[in-house]
């Protein structure tokens, strides 16, 4: 059975692949994810704005630490070699690289025009197979308009697509008032990839305490219906790729975005919870279900509940919701 | 790195300083190097170390095993059992460290073990301790039976290591290698690095094999360090003679295949200068470099003079001294680095006249030539050349001085020999370079890199020597910077530069720079006023010395240019290349170019953009860099400050005044006391002002909890309560609120800052429980700008100094809000803003100071506590306060005890003396003198009543008997004896004693300020330091637990033990120490101390030490004797379960974090292991908790 598919213009052998999460940061981990099945690995995010922090905190206390008093001349060991700022990210990748054969894709935050240059580059050189540009960005300034905000994206694609020569992909937020013109203008800024969605910080509050509270939760399967929506909508309109990244945890999930049109399905949530091992029941679920199907490839079911081909279009639109709310009433 | 052709090899050219030359060879050439820190010797270790721990190996191809002991004497044991099984050993190590490893000395000479002990040679404490240079140490040696060989400068250190190695394994005699302490071990210079290959040729292998078969073998079995009577050991001793005997030559013959091999040429005793000199001086170290080149000047000039430098020392050759001194002397002076009071002459003097008369009756010389011997450069003294030409000029006198001084003005003894003030070498070939600057403002990082950067980069030699002051907090540094064509042998400060630079503005009124100013020198000045504004703002002092010496004046605005260019609060770049610009060094755009590719260099992993941010930064500052028009005349009318008030006391204002402007080399000796005997509260008079942003109080939001009071490392902050009448008086301005205290009508509150004092370090705001309703970050205390609050403020604290501190009987110190009142007998020291260890002191003075005898350990705290020119112990209005003495770093334990025996000898004896005095005194006095309790405050103040009558009495008395008792009277009020330290002290070099003195079973106090590593000497690990935190010598992280000290001493039953934590809970703190010194027995407190060490923000330190209680890493305990003793469970923990992870508190300080930057999977597996330590910990504690009394040890 073909589980090929091709992601950001990337062959992969299956369309499951881990999302950015902290499970990366161990090579070890990654190691067991290609030997478990997954089709690519995203790497955990460097983010520009904790590097400056680090470097800024770190400069801070070596200055304040360094030659000035006569007995000693410092307080710690050797700072040259300790990996602050980008070399420990960029040190992974090289180790990682070496050791499997899978692509390995990037995953990069950055807030300033030179960091997303500045980190894009040096990603791309350390041998990363694509790079995944998470712009996690809360438009709270209420004097910004809906269209600077899109500009600014763009703005962003433009900059790293003229840096580096790897794919790109962009990982969004579902918040744009036009989300198809939105992908659209992004294709046309030289993204390659469209990774629906971002779950960004959303805070919570502890009412005894009066503080904000900013534990993450992982995602559930009930979350996938927005993805869904769009990757459905998207899906055979768009020539970038489509990556879908919420709810992913069981192969079900796999299967459903797969059939909207997803070029692949994330996920790390579900590995949290299960192990990275779970890739492979993942894989056997998809296997099966395939074979249940009679299903051979990938391509012969990938998108074939999009809104192109599902025989009720307008599901995807208005009389979906009509319909849902009269089967609530049902 | 720039290649020197011209050497007999092809050498690499680096700078490096003497302690990292001589490390190099030493690391290369051994096996094992078992360490101890100590300044000046400690980077050598370190280094080492790091090496080991990088992978480095040695010409074997094998990476040497580095071990850290808990002491020098530790380390001399483990280097004396590694060599007698064979590995080549070493050890690097200076001062009273080198005392500590005599025995093992003796031992490893007497067995005939090759090795070489590398030091770094300063002085010993006596009348008190000195960090730097001279040859006490190592004179205290010389009877060992170790050879001494001497290096005299950074590039002998290197070179000396590589020859003292060789020719021990040929000897079989151990050596010292010693260099002078500070100006070679942290002397910058451009040297010539020996090749491996050349190192390789150096050493026998023949000889390293001969090592290793002597060592203990089972296989081959001997013993050896038998035990042997008066009928052989004489003999015994006697047998090494002939290898002591074949020692010179065996160096020699090394020296010359050295020679061969690099070009440069050693012997043990080298001369230079005229043939036929008539006045010879004979030195060793780094002052021989001195006289060296002192002599060429003198010689040009036609003077018959020569020198010796001596290398090697031990085994003091004759005929190889006898074979390079000119016959034609008539005149010689043996200049020793070192004292030892009460002997005929210092050691080398000694030698050289008994190898003279000796050479004379044997036959060998004709005549005997005047020798006379001189000290010189103790601690560092400056010796220059002009001192040199005064000791040759004294040579010329018929009966010139013996036994002198030089260097100094012995208005005592009449020893010291006057010097010209205007002589000096010919320097034109030089470009020297002074930088004032702050430690914490990089000055001197920048230095050594563009050192680096001339000295690798370009056939200019360069030199750089770096001097501190001796505070932790705003300490000011001094760069000493040299630049030529030629190697640069010139050991001693820049006295007149051709290139100034003040990096902080504020020094202009308080530092004298222009002295040292050459006639058209450049000074530049890092300056917030322009071109046309700056000239104004100068002292008149200032403007004369630029006029008058016509000196070319810039200045540039740095600290704007850095945030222009988003290097905020980093001038040290933008002043550096100012000073490549404008020194001369290199032509204006090769010195740019240079600067441009070290940026590359250092940022290359970067990226681009941070290099084109650095190279902005280059080119704004020469947009940025401006010479001043300077005016026709001087119109200041303002000059520098006074460094002290008229109102200081006169040894304050004539003496340590002095120190403190710079000038304690002009003091004479009748300045000084003769025992090392000081004034309490010197740090009162010196008002450093080293903060701009400065605590500031409000009083409508404050609620008085003392908070604040409490945290403040600097006792900058204090609090009285007075009856508002006070206020009528007030100057305008003066703060006050009405006490926030039921029962106290008519009453005002007043927390003062001592606005000149603060460091600004904000631990009090950190520490500040209340928030502005109006305003989320407004706090009852905030730090704000000083400069305009500075007069008024000076003024409130004037008035406020005039309202008597509130009666100790009347204020409730069992509170936090309540010791606020206490005046603190411990204030301004110069401890690092934010110190975590002064708190605890401040507060212990505020319990018990003026009844308080302090044996303090070496560290940190005997820094901070008692480094001159001013210290922070200080007395009361009624002149009492503690009394502060510091012994050595390994007996303070034991020195404290002995202060116990005192309190409790001479009181059992005013006991006696008392009842023999009942007739006279009258019963009821004398039992109540006797058996009156001392528990409470007003106890203790009618008791102080009582010995005050006594005291009269007795005066009036005429027999022994009260004579007697008169002399101890004082001793009637009990005496609380505190031993403080770090975790240096308790856990390492001083836990032998510790743990006896604590057995003991006497009345002593003991404060452990437990930093977790060794602070003072740079962040080394010691047995405090936790699992899975970095340090130096744990680079890959500590694997082996924190010693459980509370534990341990819990286990002897009769010790009263608590763990503080201040800033977790002050109350607990303040409990504790009333309780251990309530406790007629041993108490010992470990107190969490947060220190610049851990990596932190220091701000938040306190923060920091309620995460380390709230993670359950740090429980607050305290096992209480008195509990036990009445049949209740002893041991409390008070502190609550842990609510957060070992991690959310150990993340926070870089010495976690760097192991999770060097290696993510250890950090995270020594974390858990860590937590798991934790948790384990927690589970002992609790169950000891719920344990019954009898589970206890029980007291008699």
């Amino acid at each position: 059975m073909n589980l090929d598919t091709t992601y950001m213009g990337l062959k992969l052998h299956s369309p499951i692949v881990v999302s950015a999460s902290t499970l990366s940061e161990k090579t070890d981990n990654i190691l067991q994810m290609e030997d478990s099945g997954a089709g690519a690995v995203v790497l955990f995010s460097m983010f520009e704005e904790q590097i400056r922090k680090e470097n800024a905190k770190f400069q801070a206390v070596i200055q304040a630490t360094s030659n000035v008093f006569a007995e000693a001349a410092d307080y710690f060991p050797d700072l040259e070699d300790y990996h602050v700022g980008t070399a420990r990210y960029l040190e992974t990748i090289r180790l990682v690289k070496e050791r499997v054969k899978i692509p390995i894709i990037a995953s990069l935050n950055g807030i300033t025009p030179e960091g997303w240059i500045d980190y894009a580059h040096q990603l791309e050189q350390a041998g990363a197979d694509g790079l995944e540009i998470n712009i996690f960005y809360i438009p709270a300034d209420l004097e910004l308009t809906g269209q600077a905000v899109e500009q600014r994206y763009l703005e962003i694609i433009r900059m790293v697509r003229q840096t580096v020569q790897i794919p790109i992909a962009v990982k969004l937020n579902p918040y744009f008032s036009a989300m198809g013109h939105t992908a659209l203008r992004m294709q046309e800024a030289g993204a390659d990839a469209l990774v629906l969605f971002n779950r960004f910080y959303q805070p919570d509050f502890d009412i005894k305490t009066l503080k904000v509270l900013h534990n993450l939760q992982y995602s559930d399967a009930s979350e996938i219906r927005l993805p869904l929506l769009w990757i459905g909508i998207l899906s055979g309109k768009l020539r970038l790729s489509l990556a879908a990244t919420t709810g992913v945890q069981s192969a079900e999930e796999v299967i459903k975005y797969l059939l909207a049109g997803a070029d692949v399905a994330m996920t790390a949530s579900a590995l949290y919870k299960n192990g990275i091992r779970y890739l492979e029941t993942m894989h056997d679920d998809l296997r099966n279900w395939m074979s249940g199907k009679g299903f051979q490839s990938i391509s012969a079911f990938k998108g074939a509940m999009n809104q192109f081909n599902v025989s009720d279009p307008d599901a995807y639109e208005r009389a979906n919701y009509i319909r849902i709310l009269e089967g609530v009433k049902g | 790195m720039f290649i020197m052709s011209s050497q007999k090899t092809t050498a690499t050219a680096v700078t490096l300083d003497g302690n990292e030359a001589t490390a190099y060879i030493a690391y290369r050439v051994n096996e094992v190097c078992a360490i101890y820190p100590i300044t000046p010797s400690s980077t050598m270790a370190e280094l080492a170390d790091e090496w080991s721990a990088k992978g480095i190996k040695n010409i074997w191809g094998s990476v040497p095993e580095i071990i850290e002991m808990q002491s020098e004497g530790g380390a001399a044991g483990t280097v004396h059992g590694a060599l007698q099984t064979g590995a080549l050993t070493t050890t690097f190590t200076a001062s009273q460290g080198l005392m500590l490893m005599l025995p093992n000395m003796y031992k490893i000479a007497g067995e005939l073990t090759s090795a070489v002990f590398q030091v770094a040679a300063r002085s010993l404490a006596a009348q008190g301790l000195s960090i730097f240079g001279d040859h006490q140490d190592v004179m205290a040696a010389r009877s060992t039976g170790f050879a001494m060989l001497a290096a005299a400068s950074v590039q002998e250190a290197h070179d000396m290591a590589l020859i003292a190695q060789a020719a021990t394994l040929a000897a079989r005699i151990p050596f010292i290698h010693f260099f002078d302490g500070f100006r070679t071990s942290h002397e910058v210079n451009k040297i010539f690095l020996i090749p491996d290959e050349i190192i390789r040729a150096m050493i026998s292998d023949e000889l390293v094999f001969a090592h290793r078969k002597r060592g203990l073998n089972p296989d081959n079995p001997f013993i050896r360090g038998t035990a042997q009577n008066p009928d052989v050991y004489f003999q015994g001793r006697e047998t090494v003679n002939p290898f002591y005997a074949r020692t010179p030559d065996i160096v020699l013959e090394v020296m010359k295949k050295f020679g061969g091999l690099t070009g440069r040429h050693y012997c043990p005793f080298d001369y230079s200068g005229d043939p036929e000199a008539t006045r010879v001086l004979v030195i060793m170290g780094s002052g021989g470099e001195t006289v060296a080149e002192t002599v060429k000047y003198l010689q040009a000039g036609g003077e018959k003079v020569g020198v010796v430098q001596v290398r090697l020392f031990r085994p003091f050759s004759m005929d190889h001294f006898l074979a390079v001194l000119p016959t034609s002397v008539q005149a010689i002076s043996v200049l020793d680095r070192t004292k030892e009071p009460g002997a005929s002459g210092e050691p080398m003097y000694q030698d050289i006249v008994t190898t003279l008369v000796e050479a004379f009756n044997q036959g060998k010389i004709s005549h005997l030539p005047k020798i006379t011997g001189g000290r010189y450069g103790l601690s560092s003294k400056e010796f220059t050349p002009t001192m040199v030409k005064a000791i040759f000029d004294e040579l010329k006198e018929k009966q010139p001085k013996n036994h002198f001084t030089i260097g100094i003005t012995d208005d005592i003894g009449f020893t010291s020999l006057a010097v010209d003030p205007y002589f000096s070498l010919d320097e034109s070939g030089w470009r020297q370079a002074l930088f004032f600057g702050l430690g914490a403002d990089g000055t001197v990082g920048a230095n050594k890199n563009s050192i680096k950067i001339i000295g690798e980069n370009t056939p200019l030699f360069a030199q750089g020597y770096f001097v501190y002051d001796s505070k932790k907090s705003g300490a000011r540094t001094v760069s000493h910077l040299r630049f030529g064509p030629e190697p640069i042998r010139a050991p001693y400060l820049i006295a007149q530069a051709d290139f100034i630079a003040c990096h902080q503005f504020n020094f202009l009124e308080k530092v004298e720079m222009l002295p040292q100013a050459r006639h058209g020198a450049t000074f530049l000045l890092n300056s917030p006023y322009g071109r046309d504004q700056v000239w104004d703002q100068l002292p008149l002092s200032v403007q004369k010395a630029i006029l008058s010496k016509q000196i070319r004046f810039y200045v540039i605005d740095a600290t704007e240019v850095a945030r222009e260019t988003g290097m905020a609060g980093r001038i040290n770049t933008i002043m550096q290349t100012c000073f490549f610009a404008l020194s001369g060094v290199l032509p204006r755009e090769e010195a740019i170019r240079h600067i441009k590719k070290a940026i590359e260099k250092t940022y290359y992993k970067k990226g681009k953009t941070v290099i084109e941010k650095n190279y902005q930064a280059v080119d704004q500052t020469l947009e940025n860099l401006f010479e001043v028009t300077i005016p026709q005349a001087a119109h200041a009318t303002t000059d520098f400050l006074p460094v002290v008030p008229d109102a200081a006391p006169l040894f304050v204002r004539e003496v340590i005044g002095k120190m403190m402007a710079g000038h304690g080399d002009e003091l004479p000796v009748s300045a000084m006391p003769v025992d090392g005997t000081y004034p309490s509260g010197t740090t009162k008079w010196e008002k450093r002002n080293i903060s701009d942003l400065v605590a500031c109080w409000e009083p409508d939001l404050c609620i008085q909890c003392g908070n604040c009071s409490f945290v403040c490392p600097h006792s900058v902050i204090r609090a009285k309560f007075y009856h508002e009448d006070l206020l009528r008086e007030a100057p305008q301005g003066f703060a006050s609120a009405p006490i926030n205290a039921r029962g106290f009508p008519e009453t005002r509150y007043t927390l003062q800052v001592y606005l000149e004092d603060c460091t600004g370090c904000n631990l009090c705001v950190e520490a500040c429980p209340v928030t502005s309703p109006a305003n989320r970050s407004e706090k009852a205390i905030n730090l704000r700008d000083k400069a305009p609050i500075l007069e008024q403020g000076r003024e409130s604290i004037r008035y406020f100094e005039q309202i008597p501190f509130n009666d100790r009987a009347k204020v409730n110190f069992s509170m936090v809000h309540g010791a606020q009142f206490l005046e603190p007998l411990f204030e301004f020291s110069g401890a690092c803003a934010g110190c975590g260890e002064t708190p605890y002191i401040k507060l212990l003075t505020q319990l018990f100071g003026d009844r308080l005898i302090v044996a303090n350990a070496t560290g940190c705290s005997s820094i901070y506590g008692g480094n001159l020119p001013t210290t922070p112990w200080t007395v009361n209005a009624a002149g009492k306060g503690p009394a502060w003495s510091n012994s050595l770093f390994e007996d303070n334990a034991e020195f404290g005890l002995g202060m116990r025996l005192t309190a409790d000898k001479h009181l059992a004896m005013a006991h006696d003396l008392l009842r023999q005095l009942e007739p006279e005194l009258g019963a009821d006095f004398v039992r109540d003198l006797i058996e009156a309790p001392q528990k409470m405050e007003s106890e203790i103040a009618a008791q102080r009543l009582r010995v005050s009558e006594l005291k009269s009495q007795l005066a009036t008395m005429d027999s022994s008997i009260a004579r007697h008792l008169l002399s101890i009277a004082d001793q009637l009020v009990h005496r609380s004896v505190w031993l403080i330290g770090g975790d240096g002290w308790a856990y390492d070099i001083g836990a032998g004693g510790l743990d006896h003195a604590m057995a003991s079973g006497r009345n002593i106090n003991i404060l452990v300020l437990d930093t977790e590593v060794y602070s003072n000497t740079g962040g080394q690990m010691s047995k405090a330091t936790p699992t899975a935190a970095t340090a130096k010598f744990a680079a890959a992280g500590k694997r082996v637990g924190k010693k459980d000290l509370a534990l341990q001493v819990i286990s002897y039953g009769n010790v009263y033990v608590a763990q503080v934590a201040m800033g977790a809970n002050p109350q607990q703190t303040l409990l504790a120490m009333r309780e251990a010194e309530a406790y007629d027995g041993p108490s010992i407190i470990l107190a969490y101390s947060h220190c610049i060490a851990h990596g932190i923000d220091m701000e938040k330190g306190m923060n920091q030490q309620d995460l380390a209680v709230a993670s359950g890493y740090w429980p607050l305990i305290r096992y209480n004797p008195m509990l036990r003793k009445k049949n209740r469970n002893p041991f409390v923990l008070d502190s609550p379960r842990p609510v957060i992870s070992l991690k959310d508190y150990a993340y926070n300080e870089l010495r976690y974090k760097v192991l999770n930057l060097i290696n993510p999977d250890e950090a995270e597996k020594l974390m858990a292991l860590a937590q798991e330590i934790v948790d384990l910990r927690w589970k002992t504690y609790e169950e000891m908790t719920v344990s019954s009394a009898d589970a206890f040890q029980p007291i008699f």
